[in-house]
């Protein structure tokens, strides 16, 4: 073809196919349109997607603040264009809790990481939802510290290797995965525990339901929710991320089945 | 004039924080500060609505304050010693993120879990920082209840203005004794201080806001570091407080801060009936320190006595002061021991006279 010839045929697609009517998708507005730092195939972005999809869906945006805590999502305020607020490692909850208590009518969610939320963390966690405070909390069970590089976290799965585990975890040297989850579950406080995936696009869905529930949950003032992603890690899992959707369906999912856990009594 | 009372420093400093219009207190209890939450679950949220939280352990309670403070709330926290240490990386995370808070610390005796008698050890970790990196609290230092109460609404004055963590360095003695104060009548509070960095949620027609410590281009982390430096360097030019006494004719300076200064303007007095020329300062903040003041009296005197409540802390920022230009001695008592104003002016008469 020679490049007049090129030009026409590109002319052509471009109008016939590029136009408004045409498309079956678009970013949310309320995310900002920059490159995301995460790797590819990472689960992070997906979720950010989702997540900012419901604020935008449920007209909160100028009500809803969100608390990033260390872990690969710290920036997360370069992503999501809502107002936001970074917290020291593990301390995510403490930090909406003083943000939710001075604005009860606000929206307030966490994005934790698994590390974050169920090691360093957990006492915080427990706390909050155990006071019942009505915030939403994203919990990223990836089985690894990924922004450090790969080390074990508390929900890695037995026999999975990291780099502080590298002839895969033993439960009896170093304890078992945490079920936090099924653990808050047990808490008055908590109106909503649910296990979501990102590897599939109907997980995908699925887990945007159950984030749009939450939110509603909160303006109802029914208590802590959180909505736990069983996601990736492609980068230290050493793995390509359709592999690594593979092993999320595989290996991770039936340790951390999915599905709701708590769900609130008064629908 | 205000309303007269006669109160415990912890619950005058509770009252005050009250009346201050502040938004919400985090804490968990430590003795011996202790009543300052007692007095608040009994009198706070029922008179203005304020937002009381018994934390599960300080370092929840720091982090309830960035969350609160980084909406622009007028909030506080309180504790002692080993709860001050579990604050640190919070308070770091605080003062990176420039956000406004008043903390008091009622300090007692350690290391480790101590004594829970009236001490001045925390000085290092209060003035100098405490957690990680290149950062300062606002230091106030009450001698007394009244001053205590008086600092609390200086305290949050000061931390809005400058967008920093105010702390208020008492001890457990002035924590637990009973003085006349003259409290300020309620201030209301404010729904919405309307700060352009807080984060109350998206403005319709604005920018989002973000709150944030994190800035892994060095030279972007360098820069807030200037920016911090150029706060302290300010508040060094205006915020420096103390109290002198004497000085004029003084051959010699007692220094003290909090209730070592009291012991010390006795000991000034029993001094000067034995026609020992004695003077004191007192510096109220103890960062922003003194430091012209000290410059300027030392090649007027023949030697200072600094007297503390630890292993000699506040000395060292004495002798940075002076510069070699008068001797500068330190006389100590630890672990909760407080020291009689005979006992100062004996140790002061073995060493210089
Ligand atoms: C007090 C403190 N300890 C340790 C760290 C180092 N650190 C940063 S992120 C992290 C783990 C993150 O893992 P996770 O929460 O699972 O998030 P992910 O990156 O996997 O999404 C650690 C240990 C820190 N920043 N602060
Ligand atoms: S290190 Fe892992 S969790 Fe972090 S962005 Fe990369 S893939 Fe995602
Ligand atoms: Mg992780």
């Amino acid at each position: 073809m020679n490049q007049e010839v090129l030009e026409k045929n590109l002319t052509v697609v471009e109008e016939d196919i590029c136009i408004r009517e045409n498309l079956v998708y678009e970013r949310p507005s309320t995310l900002i349109d920059i490159e995301m730092h995460y790797c590819p195939g990472c689960g992070h972005s997906t979720v950010h997607k989702i997540l900012m999809e419901v604020v935008q869906e449920l007209g909160i945006q100028n009500d809803t603040i969100g608390v990033a805590p260390v872990g690969c999502s710290v920036f997360a305020y370069h992503y999501l264009d809502v107002d936001m607020q970074q917290a020291a490692h593990g301390r995510a909850c403490a930090v909406a809790t003083g943000i939710k208590r001075v604005l009860p009518d606000k929206y307030v969610f966490t994005y934790q990481g698994d590390g974050d939320l169920a090691a360093i963390g957990t006492g915080e966690t427990i706390h909050a939802a155990n006071r019942g405070e009505n915030i939403l909390v994203i919990f990223i069970n990836n089985g690894i510290y990924g922004m450090t590089s790969g080390q074990m976290a508390p929900t890695t799965i037995p026999g999975m290797v990291t780099t502080t585990s590298p002839y895969g975890r033993d439960v009896e040297v170093q304890g078992h995965p945490l079920k936090i989850g099924e653990l808050l579950a047990l808490l008055p406080g908590v109106c909503y525990i649910t296990r979501q995936a990102v590897n599939s696009a109907a997980n995908v869905r699925k887990c945007k339901k159950a984030i749009k529930n939450a939110f509603e949950y909160q303006k109802r003032k029914l208590g802590f929710s959180m909505v736990e992603i069983v996601s990736n890690c492609p980068s230290n899992w050493k793995m390509a991320p359709v592999e690594s959707n593979k092993y999320v369906e595989n290996t991770m999912i039936p340790y951390y089945p999915l599905g709701d856990i708590k769900v609130p009594e008064v629908k | 004039m205000g309303e007269k009372k006669l109160m415990k420093g912890n619950e005058a400093l509770a009252e005050a924080m009250i009346r201050a219009g502040c938004d919400a207190y985090f804490g968990y209890p430590i003795t011996p500060q202790s009543e300052v939450l007692e007095y608040l679950s009994r009198e706070a949220t029922k008179r203005t609505g304020m937002v009381l939280i018994q934390a599960e352990s300080e370092v929840a309670a720091i982090n309830m304050i960035y969350g609160a403070a980084g909406c622009g709330k007028r909030v506080m926290t309180t504790s002692s010693s080993p709860g001050i240490s579990l604050m640190q990386e919070g308070l770091s995370y605080i003062a990176s993120a420039e956000l406004p808070c008043l903390l008091a610390n009622v300090n007692r005796g350690g290391p480790g879990l101590g004594t829970i008698q009236p001490a001045q050890g925390d000085y290092f970790q209060s003035v100098k920082g405490g957690g990680h990196g290149d950062y300062h609290l606002l230091v106030l230092a009450p001698y007394s209840v009244q001053e205590t109460v008086d600092f609390v609404k200086l305290g949050f004055e000061l931390a809005e203005k400058y967008r920093t963590p105010v702390m208020i360095l008492s001890d457990g003695a002035i924590g637990q004794m009973m003085e006349k104060v003259e409290l300020f009548p309620q201030i209301e509070r404010v729904p919405d201080r309307g700060f352009p960095w807080q984060t109350s949620g998206k403005p319709i027609n604005g920018e989002r806001r973000y709150i944030t410590s994190l800035h892994i281009q060095p030279e972007k982390m360098e820069e807030i570091n200037r920016r911090l430096q150029a706060k302290y360097k300010k508040m060094q030019e205006e915020e420096v407080r103390f109290q002198s006494m004497q000085i004029d004719d003084a051959e010699y300076i007692l220094t003290a801060f909090g209730l070592v200064s009291r012991i010390c303007m006795k000991t000034v007095q029993l001094g000067r009936a034995k026609g020992i020329k004695l003077g004191m300062i007192r510096p109220q903040t103890l960062f922003p320190f003194p430091i012209k003041q000290f410059a300027e009296i030392a090649p007027k005197v023949k030697g200072i006595l600094d007297v503390e409540m630890n292993a000699g802390q506040m000395v060292e920022d004495v002798r940075l002061a002076v510069e070699g230009k008068t001797r500068v001695e330190f006389y100590g008592r630890m672990g909760g021991v407080i020291p009689s104003p005979e006992e100062v002016l004996q140790h002061f008469e073995q060493t210089f006279l």
